[in-house]
């Protein structure tokens, strides 16, 4: 329980009652858990964080963690997210969903997250299918993927996550692994602390539908970024992004700078005192 | 003995300066005393094609654009083409001579105007074309050019004396040129064109229906807009993005209308009023957003300036066409609230009221504006921003207590209460936690799908929107209360409606007018009443299928004699009154 001397979180303040619907060993549970220790880190006070979140298996997240949340249609999470943070910049907000989420019905939504740069942090629980339908491909799933909607496998490339979010000017760009969630935790929070979108892709198998990316083979795949990796080089970032095979894990990219709503503020040139003032000049505009 | 009411209207090739004629000849007005009613018929393209400007002007108020035009000015022979069988008979064309060569006729007098020439040769300020024609049309109506002229030092005195100079000079042209050249022409009747000023009747402003209901929003207190630009919306968009953040609010073009309405909704769960502003195409791709505003219980309001559908239509032209969709629009079973102002200055008005009703009712009130109201211009009495209070949502009220342990139990965000209002909580406040969704859930907001949760919060949904009708806002009334033959109408038919009521009653027909501004759900208290003694009951609407008649008749379960125009235009006064003589007829007939 918090100490109410100091009021330190712990990682039981923001449980919950609502208990994960995952099926027994999905990779979400190794996300929401980083979640929750990169809460109690930054010591957030559960009632100023709003988590944000589409629909899929992942994007039942807000549900089981204590803060504020927004479950809202499919794809549409970022642009929700988008009008909380720019109304209330003062609450801490990140969103979740899956692959289909943001890259299928919300590819154009992420396009356009990346170039506003948002200060918000967004983890793709990427399990590379759809689980909450049953395992259909998701943009993700590899070339071939066979499944019920496609027999005899897809016929499209998967996109790169990493990529597009770079091509469309994302500044903090990184993947994760469920399945190592302490570096996860450690993620989500240089996520929090960038200023802007802090995209991280998270691998999170779904032991039920996808057969063939298993927390096995992500654990073959994945490997560390070269210790010589600079993030803030986009030539090298580009390269790395670029590599399906090792799946590296990291901090792939980032860039400083203000973030969309730190520049709309600086825009704002008075408060809602300022009103009746300017309906008299507007009236007087108009006489 | 001058007239009292007066159409003008200024015809040409899109580009060539139609609309600034016509917008400064409108504001001097204005400021000279005249009443003012404009409409704007813009090209089909950015660049060229036909486009009119028709100003009503005079002492009186006018409430349409009116039938036929008394003073034409064809700025080319495209527009003499298409505009000249709208000139009433008797009428006054002005032409350029250099463009077009119209026959001699007698139903009109007509004169040519050498409007290019005397820009080029004359003043070698080709640009000033329109101001000479705003000259030449002063001239004719009568107006005192000391308005013109300080209109034209307000707008160009910062230029510099040279382009100040110009374009009085350009003024005093065409002022001079009707003066030696058409005003003392034997045969010109000056009585038919002079127009008559309304005496002082308090401070006026001319605003399109756009602008009074973006002024109507930032009184409402709105602090977050996002939109995409769509004709005849986009204007809306423009202005909040100028305005609002002098009240540190926020505007964001977004990158469709379907993030459009998803950022609204995410401004409102955060605390704020938000809003967007669009049209029939861009509503139909937010109707989602709007299914999960339902669901989740979360006020917002939506503008829609309908314009002629279906799909991308006819993006300039007019129609009252998505009242379905705003009202039904959506799958499964939502709540949402229609609103319709009925003249440019109820469009002030009303989009508070729906600001209003989205906040009390936890769900989406949709403002619907068209294509006449959106673009038409008007004097209208300078707005009182007191007039209408502002209401605000039944909130979650905080505990007392510091150093008090986050989890306090489970917030009700959508408690069962007898109004089917429940308090909500805004991020930020201790103990209000809660997820919103689009998924059914129980009093906690956890999502649950057994049948009693379904049928209990279906009723408490509909329950709401049941009680929105004795909030509607007060209804126009015209005409005869006590009047056999009734019309029901909304939006800016209205306007029509009531001319037509008047003139009926010229001719010894009583008919008596109502149009709502709630239209969904139906204000049967503010309706029902008006078909008592009725033995005739029109609706008239600018649609094909009798949209809002279809809702009546259905609530109802009476039939009710639809009256409707589908051409892309506003009803003509003249149509509405031989549809009001039918219905006069037929009761004599049955008698």
């Amino acid at each position: 329980m918090a100490d109410t001397a100091t009021l330190q979180y712990t990682v039981d303040d923001y449980k919950s009652s609502e208990k994960p619907t995952w099926c027994p060993g999905c990779g979400d549970f190794g996300v929401l858990n980083a979640l929750y220790h990169a809460m109690r880190e930054k010591n957030y006070n559960p009632k100023d964080v709003v988590l944000v979140s589409g629909i899929g298996c992942s994007s039942r997240l807000p549900f089981f963690v204590a803060t504020y949340g927004f479950h809202g249609v499919h794809g549409r999470a970022m642009p929700i997210a988008t009008g909380v943070k720019v109304a209330r910049p003062d609450l801490h907000v990140l969103v979740l969903g899956g692959d289909g989420d943001a890259f299928a019905i919300g590819g154009g939504h992420f396009m356009h997250a990346a170039r506003r740069n948002l200060n918000v942090t967004y983890v793709i629980m990427d399990n590379q299918t759809y689980g909450l339908t049953k395992g259909q491909a998701s943009p993700t799933a590899q070339r071939g993927y066979v499944h019920k909607a496609a027999p005899q496998g897809t016929l499209e490339e998967p996109v790169n996550p990493l990529l597009l979010a770079m091509a469309c000017g994302a500044s903090f760009v990184a993947r994760g692994f469920s399945g190592q969630p302490k570096d996860l935790a450690q993620l989500i929070l240089a996520g929090i602390e960038h200023q802007g979108l802090a995209i991280i892709d998270t691998y999170s198998p779904c032991p039920t539908f996808n057969k063939v990316n298993t927390f096995k083979t992500y654990r073959e795949e994945v490997a560390p970024l070269p210790a010589d990796h600079d993030p803030t080089n986009f030539e090298a970032a580009l390269k790395i992004a670029a590599s399906s095979m090792p799946r590296y894990l990291g901090v792939i990219y980032r860039r400083e700078g203000p973030s969309y709503e730190q520049l709309l503020e600086q825009r704002k040139t008075g408060t809602e005192a300022d009103l009746p003032r300017l309906l008299d000049s507007l009236f007087d505009r108009f006489s | 003995m001058p007239k009292n009411d007066l159409v003008i209207r200024v015809a040409g090739e899109a580009g060539e300066g139609v609309l600034s004629t016509g917008q400064l000849l409108v504001q001097g007005a204005a400021r000279a005393g005249y009443r003012v009613l404009t409409d704007f018929s813009p090209p089909a393209e950015i660049k060229g094609g036909y486009s009119f400007f028709q100003i009503r002007i005079g002492s009186r108020l006018f409430y349409s654009r009116g039938d036929s035009v008394d003073l034409l000015l064809a700025f080319n022979r495209e527009a003499y083409d298409l505009s000249s069988g709208d000139l009433t008979e008797g009428g006054l064309l002005i032409y350029d001579p250099a463009e077009v060569s119209p026959p001699a006729s007698p139903t009109r007098t007509q004169y040519p105007v050498p409007l290019s020439e005397i820009a080029r040769t004359q003043l070698k300020f080709e640009l000033g074309k329109n101001v000479v024609a705003v000259g030449v049309l002063a001239a004719l109506f009568g107006m005192p050019e000391e308005y013109l002229r300080k209109l034209l030092e307000q707008r160009f005195g910062g230029r510099g004396p040279d382009i100040l100079n110009k374009n009085l000079g350009a003024l005093e042209a065409g002022l001079r040129y009707v003066r030696e050249h058409i005003i003392n022409q034997p045969g010109f009747r000056r009585e038919l064109f002079e127009v008559e000023r309304s005496p002082a009747d308090g401070r006026r402003i001319v605003v399109s229906g756009n602008q009074a209901a973006s002024l109507g929003a930032l009184t409402a207190g709105v602090q977050f807009f996002a939109g995409y630009p769509i004709t005849p919306a986009s204007d809306i968009m423009e202005f909040l993005a100028a305005e609002l953040p002098k009240v540190g609010g926020a505007v964001i073009q977004a990158e469709d209308e379907i993030a459009s309405m998803n950022m609204v909704l995410g401004a409102s769960f955060a605390g704020k009023r938000a809003m967007t502003s669009t049209s029939g195409p861009g509503v139909s791709l937010m109707v989602e957003a709007l299914g999960l505003a339902s669901m989740a219980e979360l006020p917002c309001v939506l503008v829609d300036c309908q314009r002629a559908g279906p799909s991308t239509g006819m993006p300039t032209r007019h129609e009252q066409g998505d009242l379905w969709l705003a009202a039904f629009g959506g799958h499964g079973e939502i709540q949402r609230i229609v609103l319709a102002p009925t003249s440019v200055e109820d469009c002030y008005y009303q989009i508070q009221h729906a600001f209003n009703l989205a906040d009390k009712y936890q769900l989406p009130v949709i403002l619907l504006l068209d294509t006449v109201l959106s673009v038409r211009t008007e004097s209208i009495p300078r707005p009182d921003p007191q007039r209408i209070p502002r209401w605000s949502r039944l909130l979650y009220q905080e505990p007392n207590g510091q150093g008090v342990p986050p989890h306090e139990g489970i917030f009700l965000r959508y408690q069962l209460t007898d109004s089917g209002i429940s308090p909500m909580s805004i991020p930020g406040q201790r103990g209000g936690q809660y997820v919103a969704t689009g998924l059914e859930h129980n009093e906690e907001g956890r999502p649950r799908y057994d049948a009693e949760t379904k049928t209990r919060f279906t009723e408490k949904r509909f329950k709401k929107l049941a009680a929105a009708p004795q909030d509607a806002p007060e209804p126009d009334f015209y005409g005869d209360a006590s009047a056999e033959i009734g019309i029901i109408t909304w939006g800016s038919t209205a306007g029509a409606v009531r001319e037509a009521i008047e003139r009926a009653a010229e001719e010894g027909i009583r008919v008596a007018g109502i149009a709502p501004k709630m239209l969904w759900p139906v204000p049967d208290a503010q309706l029902r009443p008006f078909l008592e003694g009725k033995r005739e009951v029109m609706v008239a609407e600018v649609n094909y299928n009798g949209q809002f008649a279809r809702i009546l008749e259905a609530h109802w379960g009476r039939p009710l004699r639809h009256v409707n125009a589908y051409a892309g235009e506003p009803f003509k006064v003249r149509d509405l009154l031989a549809a009001i003589r039918t219905a006069a007829r037929a009761g004599a007939v049955a008698r």
